[in-house]
């Protein structure tokens, strides 16, 4: 008989593990990215792989040269997960190094350079997509129209366009909604004039509008949410702060000034909002723990959204958002910590009241 | 209907669970089904004189010595022991060291008594009518008994019922919740001994003077919630059974009674502080044994459970009955198992040795296969809070973690070390399978070790300073006794220079003149 | 440009001066160390270091000619105070120091003459026993300090490490499995 086992308890384990987590972050991104790649064709599928793909190899790269188990670490799903999200936020005729240099700033410096899976200050894909949007604003800024898969380049023009950066092919270029806005605000329109050029409500809830990789089609992203948070992977105390104080800051400014700032509705139907709202800001790895400091985290990430979007220079403030937050977390955790039973919050001892007398 | 009872009801357990907490998988239909049934007498039962909390039993009984089922074979030492009586008849063979039912297997005094199968009584303990008793008697009961806390604490349960004294109590406790997976022993005795609990209850809160006793019992035990429920009365005081809901760790003492009562046990506090003392089921079916028919605590009521054992049952085993005997018992084992454990999966121990004895505070003997247990590969945290949301106390177990890998325990002990009650909610949720429970144990352990060690540095100090006094008194002794020799020695010197001098020795006077 | 150069020198000058004067005008004498070393030093005067005392062990300490490691029955618990108030020399002084488990003297009783020698010597009165009988050691008060070893006649003592009890027993701490590096948190 071999000897049983002594290690401490519990004896018992839930079936979650981190591979199955970070699996499920993908299915319940799949909806939305398969609809974007339709919509974007070919070269968006080409981008995508390559993404995916090279993030993976950096990991394996990483993983190797830091002397790590390159078969445990490697399957985790992980990288899977962070190349995908980078792949998300990619214009999505953007030619294939864009996709690998993205995918390497995630993967080597912001997820191994700081130690590897669950160390990382800052959340990879965004690390990704600021530096990106700061050294590349052209490639990281030309939008196409979506006109789907069949109407799109066919597969040779999709490698062509990926791969070689060829021009040929004749892409309905256009603004995204963000920066359609910005422009004209920019160049003293007011909301009232612009609302006629933008898509209305129905496109950019189901998708059919400009936009990255993956980030348009609100409706699957908010899907995709809602199963996150059935699996109870995320609770929705993130989604909820972000997205409530992005609709509360835009409701109020425009209710006071129509015509300079955009309704919340637009606010959260354009851009990342949703994309960040459910998959960026609720990375485990770089957001605060407790619930309390989740509700700061949120909402300080939607107000920051709303506060660059509508002042700041860029027209999507996501990225630089979530990594101000990012870098706050620490911080955070350190003075937001939930109340131990039988303590008060500063961690005396609850005072002892005198019991209740018997009662007859 | 009066305000009081228009307020009772909304009852705050059915409105909030606990904070925290998980749901593992029951697994307690594999047992729940089986009749508690009785073992045959082991040819050998081994009595460890430490089966409780507080200070170990001093034994009784020589090597050779004849016992009677029933007799007092250990002593308890100190306020807060329990007597230890003999299972059964039987002859001692040895009065030594044996391993112990625990994780470390390390030997501790143990009583070994070779049974003659005969199983004869000595005398009972004198019966009492609780009616009549007065709360004291009922606690010496108790405590002659050697009563524990059946839930496996086992914090000697006479101890508990002299709270009386020093706090207002109003409200009784009856732990019937019985959250650990797999475990059955408590539902099988509810269902089948209700009567006899009740009574035990009865004679509880009578020794703790309350007013209203509540019974608590989880909501996957339906039988139990029934036949617990034709009672509403225990020796007069009112009882109402309070279903609970499923959730581990709903049994932990603290806990249940913030769902009962709505009211939180400050830090380092009783739940006495609250007029409110818990006890477990089946502490108070002992309780009824031994006060209605003076029989002391010698045997259990035990799980046996998990896909290794090939029968799964509840058996009535006599305090001392070797593990493995009881897995013979049970049909033995159908392979392997990976883990021998006692008491439940979430807290209890892990054995090596299958001779280690049942001892009070073992609740379930469970075998789990390679399919029941966890994967033992881990990955790094990944901090996804899931340990925070599940910590019943408030704890953040992976910061915890990171600390004590780090060696820092002071600042381990700064965000709450020492407020862990252990139950096991975060290793069972952490999707990484980072040990975090173990590492929690080693900081805790480690902490009362190094308070040993000040404590002992302390203690080396004041020898040595006792010493060095020591030996500077007997110096100074020895210093004043050759001052005293040399004294005596001079004056008896002066004495005989003066006794010289008195004499006349005109001679030698005469002899410097010249 | 040469006033920039004179005005920016006359400052650095007259701050130099300013810091100079403070740190004369309030330097404060560094205190005798030996009184608080021998505070933290068990105080058993065991020999164990090979100094004469605890207070010998002391004076080397603070002239810098023993290191804080050397009261062994102290262990690392003293080492780490004595760090506090010692000038290592170097940081990993302490740190290389092994947590050893403590130990404890073992009359082998086949020996043991029941001589007295180790009796008198032990420092903490740890050794019990009388004349012509067997001497044993009182395990929670030895210290392991080897000056009963050192005198016994027969060579009847050795050091062994304490033996552990099932109250004093503790889990193992537990180190991360993953990986062949040290796998993201300190191992």
């Amino acid at each position: 008989m071999t000897a049983p086992l002594i290690i401490s308890g519990p004896h018992t384990h839930t079936l979650f593990t981190v591979s199955r987590t970070m699996l499920t972050v993908c299915a319940a991104l799949a909806p939305a990215t398969v609809f974007g790649l339709y919509q974007f064709g070919w070269p968006a599928i080409f981008l995508f792989l390559v993404t995916v793909g090279s993030a993976w190899l950096f990991e394996v790269a990483s993983l190797w040269i830091a002397g790590k188990s390159v078969a445990r670490f490697a399957t985790d799903g992980s990288a899977l997960l962070s190349g995908w999200l980078v792949a998300m936020t990619l214009p999505p005729y953007a030619p294939w190094w864009v996709g690998v240099l993205g995918a390497g700033i995630a993967i080597v410096i912001a997820k191994h350079l700081f130690g590897g899976l669950g160390q990382n200050l800052f959340n990879p894909a965004m690390v990704a997509r600021a530096m990106l949007l700061i050294a590349l604003p052209v490639h990281m800024t030309t939008w196409v129209a979506p006109v789907g898969l069949l109407d799109g380049p066919g597969f040779v023009q999709g490698l062509a366009i990926t791969f070689a950066g060829s021009q040929d092919y004749d892409a309905v270029s256009s603004a995204s909604t963000l920066s359609h806005i910005k422009s004209q605000i920019g160049a003293g329109a007011s909301m009232g004039q612009i609302t006629p050029d933008l898509a209305d409500l129905r496109d950019r809830l189901i998708g059919l509008v400009p936009g990255s990789l993956g980030e348009t089609s609100t409706v699957l992203l908010l899907l995709g949410g809602v199963v996150l948070m059935a699996t109870r992977i995320i609770t929705p105390v993130i989604p909820l702060s972000v997205l409530g104080t992005i609709a509360a800051l835009s409701a109020v400014a425009s209710t006071l000034a129509p015509d300079r700032f955009a309704p919340p509705i637009l606010h959260l139907t354009s851009g990342s909002t949703m994309l960040c709202a459910f998959f960026i800001a609720t990375d485990y790895v770089t957001s605060p723990v407790t619930a309390a400091g989740k509700l700061i985290y949120g909402m300080a990430i939607g107000a920051l959204i709303f506060v660059i979007r509508t002042w700041g220079s860029f027209p999507e403030g996501v990225a630089f958002a979530v990594l101000l937050m990012n870098a706050c977390t620490p911080l955070i955790e350190t003075y937001v910590r939930p109340r131990v039973f039988g303590r008060t919050r500063t961690g005396k001892p609850l005072p002892i009241k005198p019991a209740r007398g018997g009662k007859k | 209907m009066s305000v009081r009872s228009f307020a009772t009801l909304f009852r705050p357990s059915q409105f909030f669970s606990i904070r925290g907490g998980v749901h593992p998988e029951g697994r307690k239909s594999l047992s729940s089904d089986c009749p508690i049934e009785d073992m045959p007498i082991p040819t050998l039962i081994r009595v460890p004189l430490q089966q409780h909390i507080g200070a170990e039993a001093e034994p009784v009984v020589k090597r050779d010595d004849v016992v009677l089922k029933g007799q007092l074979i250990g002593k308890a030492r100190g306020p807060v022991s329990a007597n230890i009586h003999a299972p059964t008849s039987g002859r001692v063979i040895a009065v030594g060291h044996f391993a112990a039912p625990h994780p470390s297997g390390l030997p501790i005094p143990t009583i070994t008594i070779r049974t003659d199968g005969a199983d004869s009584w000595g005398p009972r303990l004198g019966r009492l009518r609780p009616e009549n008793a007065s709360p004291e008697e009922i606690a010496a009961k108790v405590a002659e008994a050697g009563i524990v806390g059946m839930g496996g604490a086992t914090f000697p349960s006479a101890v508990k019922l002299n709270l009386r004294g020093k706090y207002a109590l109003h409200t009784l406790v009856i732990n019937g919740a019985e959250c650990e997976p797999y475990l059955t022993c408590d539902d099988r005795l509810m269902r089948e001994r209700a009567e006899e609990i009740v009574d035990g209850i009865g004679i509880i809160a009578r020794a703790l003077g309350v007013t209203q006793i509540v019974v608590a019992i989880e909501s996957n035990k339906p039988q139990a919630i029934a036949a617990m429920q034709r009672f509403d009365r225990a020796l007069g005081i009112p009882l109402r059974v309070q279903v609970v809901p499923t959730q581990y760790p709903m049994g932990s003492e603290k806990h249940l009674v913030k769902i009962l009562t709505g009211r939180e046990t400050p830090a380092r506090a009783l739940t006495a502080d609250l007029g409110v003392v818990v006890h477990n089921a089946g502490t108070a079916h002992a309780v009824h044994l031994a006060v209605r028919y003076g029989e002391p605590l010698i045997s259990r009521v035990v799980t046996v459970s998990g896909r290794g054992v090939r029968r799964p049952a509840n058996v009535r085993v006599l305090i001392g009955t070797p593990v493995a005997e009881v897995l013979a018992h049970c049909g033995g084992l159908t392979e392997d198992p990976e883990r021998l454990l006692l008491g439940g999966p979430m807290m209890g121990q892990p054995i090596q040795n299958t001779r280690v004895p049942v001892v009070k505070g073992t609740s379930g003997i469970l075998a789990l296969t390679r399919a029941e247990t966890p994967d033992l590969d881990t990955m790094p945290c990944i901090r996804c809070g899931r340990c925070a949301q599940a910590c019943p106390v408030g704890l953040t177990p992976f910061e915890m973690n990171a600390r004590i890998q780090a060696d820092d325990l002071d600042g381990a002990g700064r965000i709450g070390l020492l407020d862990c009650i252990t139950c096991g909610c975060c290793s069972f949720t952490c999707p990484s399978n980072i040990p975090l429970v173990q590492t929690i144990h080693f900081a805790k352990g480690k902490l009362a070790e190094q308070e040993g060690r000040k404590h002992q540095q302390e203690e080396t100090r004041r020898l040595a300073a006792a010493r060095k006094a020591r030996e500077e008194a007997a110096a100074e002794a020895k210093r004043q006794a050759m001052a005293k020799r040399k004294a005596e020695m001079e004056a008896k010197k002066q004495r005989e220079a003066a006794a010289a001098a008195a004499t006349p020795q005109p001679a030698q006077h005469g002899e410097p003149l010249q | 440009m040469i006033e920039a150069a004179v005005s920016m020198s006359a400052l650095g000058l007259g701050l130099g001066l300013l810091l100079g004067v403070a740190a004369r005008r309030f330097h404060v004498e560094t205190p005798p160390v030996v009184d608080a070393i021998d505070a933290i030093l068990p105080g058993t005067n065991c020999g164990a270091c090979g100094y004469p005392g605890c207070h010998g062990l002391a004076e080397a300490m603070a002239e810098g000619s023993a290191p804080v490691t050397a009261c062994t029955p102290g262990g690392r618990d003293v080492a780490l105070q004595l760090a506090t108030i010692v000038d290592t020399g170097s940081d990993g002084a302490v740190a290389g120091m092994a947590e050893t488990e403590p130990t404890v003297a073992f009359i082998f009783e086949d020996h043991c003459t029941g001589c007295m020698k180790c009796f008198k010597r032990c420092p903490t009165d740890a050794i019990i026993g009388a004349n012509r009988q067997i001497h044993s050691v009182v395990v929670d008060a030895c210290i392991g300090c080897d000056a009963c070893i050192e005198v016994c006649p027969t060579e009847a003592i050795v050091k062994r490490v304490k033996p552990k009890s099932i109250k004093n027993w503790y889990w193992d701490k537990p180190q991360p499995a993953f990986g062949s590096g040290n796998g993201g948190y300190a191992a």
